[in-house]
């Protein structure tokens, strides 16, 4: 139904249903690359299966033809969550940075497709390292500066763990972009309320998260990150909105194990993976739209 | 007779100040990031001739070395600046991932390193910057000798694609490396020639192993000096070469003996060519207020120290 593009994505017009589609494909890609290694981060992936589905097939500009480490003009995305690894990898291949068959690679000695994302073994798509958390807002914003010193106008979006926040650099750095109006900056927060050792709330609540983000000088949204629609009119508001002198958050609501019912509703997803059992519960679930790699 | 033509005296952090004011007219992907010591780093001449090119980071050195290697996408050649203690310890996890693990063309240039710093004091005096950052893959670390050499090897870095730790510091010391030598990152210079002991030393201690030369040289001992600016990658070709006749060596560092030249030079000489070797270094201490050069003298790691370490190893052979 769609084939790998070869030039900047957002020039063309994907319906809804589409990306319903291709989120649905993403999310069994998902579940199969954990279960096949027994490791691996499944809840967070399946929690920001639609919102990285609608970045890269729908808002991003950008392209795989090929891959440029320095994507001057195109829109680039930093993973700083690194542990939700198998979504992006299966987001990058299914949008045709790499054979959808490299997805059966996963964690396994040798392959591109480390555990967290790395740079070392060339796989395309991939910027920087991210797995130790809280650097890529730092990176990103390093990347924004770049842009601004080249005339390049195009976005630099970042995704977060809501967890990630209680890490000191990133508050570091949402000083330094408001401070340096570093506008191109679109972070996205993947609100699930859940990390490793239980609820956010329980662990260290963060407080209000929009009033933070608003005190330290951001615009901030709010979303479903589950509806597709409103992913995509979020997104654009906020690249409508920017270039003013702030820098842009979404805070986005979703549900760590989205798609999965027993993944659902809890923590303990979050870096477990499905047993035979399990897995085949959860492709009964999901839809194989684009076929299995 | 050791003589050694003297072309002033001068710190070595205004060697990197020059040297980078110097890219910001000569090469215009530099960049420069300081976090809030701008004067302390000699960066003045830089923030006030290329402002467009320097980002102040504030107090916030995670964040400054994320966006380091941030910026490097797109083509930009990032340095920052702060002290020692600061551009390694206190950001080790975003230089081993940002920056190593992902081989970004990031330069770390850290000023104030080691004892003399002086009177602010051990929070400050950092003596495991080299180990830490020799032990990173894909890192080269520098660490040169004097004003000039400073000034030198900042331009090469620039030149050089792969993170650099360049490494330098605050006293005033005699310049005596000449101001058109040629700088070459991994080849080491043998200043003085000599056929009964070899020193191996680094930054401030080449200096000091000039002094002690000149000491043992009165005593009928005749010493080879080579200033391994380069402690990563390593120049063992001129360090066997030297070994080969001399059968002994003293390394000389302002740096823990723990990870620092020393065992660099100690790892070469385990596995291809034994030869007793004495070091001087910091041994397994924190430093204190005090002078510079009071604290070389109490720490050990000055001429007089050197000049015992030669005689020692000399009598071991």
């Amino acid at each position: 139904m769609f084939l790998p593009l070869n030039l900047h994505s957002n020039i063309f017009y994907m319906e809804t249903k589409d990306l319903q589609n291709i989120a649905s494909q993403v999310r069994r890609d998902i579940v199969r690359m954990v279960a096949q290694v027994s490791s691996g981060h499944p809840g967070g992936s399946l929690g920001c299966a639609d919102f990285l589905t609608v970045l890269y097939f729908d808002s991003m500009k950008h392209s795989n033809a090929p891959f440029s480490m320095d994507g001057k003009g195109e829109d680039l995305f930093f993973l700083s969550n690194g542990h939700i690894s198998p979504v992006w990898y299966s987001v990058l291949a299914r949008a045709g940075y790499f054979p959808v068959a490299d997805l059966g690679t996963f964690r396994r000695l040798g392959s591109k497709l480390q555990g967290h994302p790395s740079t070392d073994k060339k796989l395309p798509g991939i910027r920087i390292a991210s797995g130790s958390l809280g650097q890529g807002l730092s990176n990103a914003i390093g990347a924004a500066e770049t842009k601004r010193l080249n005339g390049d106008d195009a976005f630099v979006f970042t995704l977060h763990g809501d967890g990630e926040l209680q890490e000191g650099q990133i508050w570091e750095a949402a000083i330094y972009a408001a401070a340096k109006k570093v506008d191109k900056l679109i972070a996205t927060i993947d609100y699930n309320g859940r990390q490793i050792d239980g609820d956010v709330n329980d662990v260290m609540n963060l407080g209000n998260l929009a009033a933070k983000f608003t005190a330290f000088g951001w615009i901030v949204y709010e979303m479903d990150g589950h509806n597709i629609d409103e992913i995509k009119a979020t997104i654009a508001k906020a690249k409508a909105g920017a270039g003013q002198g702030k820098p842009s958050v979404i805070v986005m609501k979703t549900e760590m194990g989205k798609g999965v019912d027993f993944m659902e509703g809890t923590h303990k997803w979050h870096g477990s993976a499905p047993n035979a059992e399990q897995l085949a519960s959860a492709l009964a679930q999901l839809d194989e739209t684009l076929g299995d790699y | 007779m050791i003589e050694f033509e003297i072309f002033g005296n001068k710190d070595t952090r205004s060697g990197f100040g020059e040297g980078l004011h110097e890219l910001g007219k000569s090469n215009n992907e530099v960049v420069a990031l300081c976090a809030d010591l701008i004067g302390s780093l000699k960066m003045d001449a830089f923030v006030k001739d290329f402002p467009e090119r320097f980002f102040q980071a504030g107090i916030s050195e995670a964040n400054m070395i994320g966006m380091a290697a941030g910026m490097t996408i797109g083509g930009k050649i990032p340095f920052t600046g702060t002290f020692a203690a600061f551009s390694t310890g206190r950001v080790y996890d975003q230089i081993r991932q940002s920056v190593a693990y992902s081989n970004k063309n990031v330069k770390i240039c850290a000023s104030h390193a080691g004892l003399t710093l002086g009177e602010d004091g051990a929070t400050h005096q950092i003596l495991e910057d080299i180990g830490m950052m020799k032990m990173l893959p894909n890192m080269t670390v520098v660490v040169p000798c004097d004003f000039n050499q400073t000034k030198q090897a900042t331009l090469a870095i620039a030149e050089h694609e792969g993170p650099v730790y360049l490494r330098f510091g605050r006293p005033v010391m005699p310049i005596f490396i000449k101001p058109d030598a040629e700088f070459k990152i991994g080849k080491a210079d043998v200043l003085i020639e000599g056929t009964d002991v070899t020193i191996v030393a680094c930054g401030h201690l080449v200096w000091k192993s000039i002094e002690a030369a000149k000491v043992l040289e009165a005593q009928g001992v005749s010493v080879e000096l080579i200033n391994m600016h380069t402690i990563k990658p390593l120049d063992k070709e001129t360090l066997l070469k030297s070994l080969a006749k001399t059968k002994c060596v003293v390394t000389a560092e302002e740096h823990m003996r723990a990870g620092g030249l020393g065992d660099s030079v100690a790892q070469v000489i385990t596995t291809e060519f034994l030869v007793p070797q004495e070091y001087v270094a910091v041994n397994d201490s924190f430093g204190e207020s005090g002078t510079p050069m009071e604290l070389m003298t109490k720490y050990h790691i000055d001429a007089q120290d050197v000049v015992d370490a030669c005689l020692k190893v000399i009598k071991r052979k």
